[in-house]
């Protein structure tokens, strides 16, 4: 059964959340590169539902569901915000914004997960890590 | 002399202020706006600031925490100073190729190779 939870725009309930999560990818196996990867790309997918989507609105919620198994890590992140374009997010590695404070989120998220697949007009991201030594 | 707070322990060899960071997550949008301010203040009290970061404690680091250091050295650029970050586990490392931001500061194995990079 896939875990589902719904939180507050509240970085202390997304710690809680992460943690559930994060939990249970370590039952399934998952070995500690991939852990890390999970763990780096669910604290930039809930930063960004926070604070970039939901705006720190508590009244909005962010909306987690992951299913979990020994084969594939996969993990949902929504938002109750006004959503974003991908590809107008401008590159974090290109020259002109290399030495800016920002930017940098959903390009780990990318590099570190198989798949990262963005519907609802941005608001809702999708996370998945195949375990390779899993099953 | 040793400052410390909850996060951070600031040791002074020669000119160089060394930084070590006492928690293994940098991950926290309070903490890291606590270790930003801690880190201004030094910058702040010299005309050109030497700052080391040691990273052999931190295990876990996030997009913010990279943005804060990018803020440090963009503060420390504006004053002609200097900014080394020693001890990154390969794990971490692999974050700053990743966004190439190896290319931005000046990373060094270890402590002693960091501290005789000052100029």
């Amino acid at each position: 059964m896939p875990l589902r939870i719904t939180i507050p725009s509240d970085f202390v309930a997304g710690r809680e959340a992460q943690k559930r999560i994060l939990d249970e990818v370590i039952r399934a196996g998952f070995n500690s590169r991939d852990t890390f990867a999970i763990k780096l790309s669910l604290e930039e997918a809930l930063v960004n539902a926070i604070k970039h989507g939901n705006r720190h609105d508590k009244k909005k919620m962010v909306h987690v569901s992951a299913s979990i198994t020994a084969k594939k890590c996969e993990i949902s992140v929504e938002d109750e915000g006004l959503g974003f374009v991908r590809k107008c997010v401008p590159d974090p590695t290109a020259d002109e914004n290399i030495d800016k404070c920002s930017g940098r989120g959903i390009l780990l998220m990318e590099s570190y997960m198989d798949e990262v697949k963005w519907t609802k007009n941005g608001r809702r991201v999708k996370l998945v890590k195949n375990n390779v030594e899993g099953g | 002399m040793a400052e410390t707070s909850n996060l951070l322990k600031v040791t002074q060899e020669k000119d160089v202020k060394v930084v070590e960071f006492t928690n293994n997550k940098i991950i926290d949008e309070a903490n890291i706006s606590e270790i930003e301010q801690i880190l201004v203040a030094l910058i702040d009290e010299k005309a050109q600031p030497k700052l080391l970061l040691d990273f052999a404690t931190v295990d876990h680091l996030s997009s913010a925490a990279l943005g804060m250091l990018i803020n440090i050295n963009n503060r420390i650029k504006l004053k002609n100073g200097q900014l080394r970050l020693t001890n990154i586990k390969p794990q971490i490392y692999e974050v700053f190729v990743i966004t190439q931001l190896n290319k931005l500061f000046k990373i060094l194995p270890t402590r002693p190779a960091a501290a005789a990079s000052f100029s």
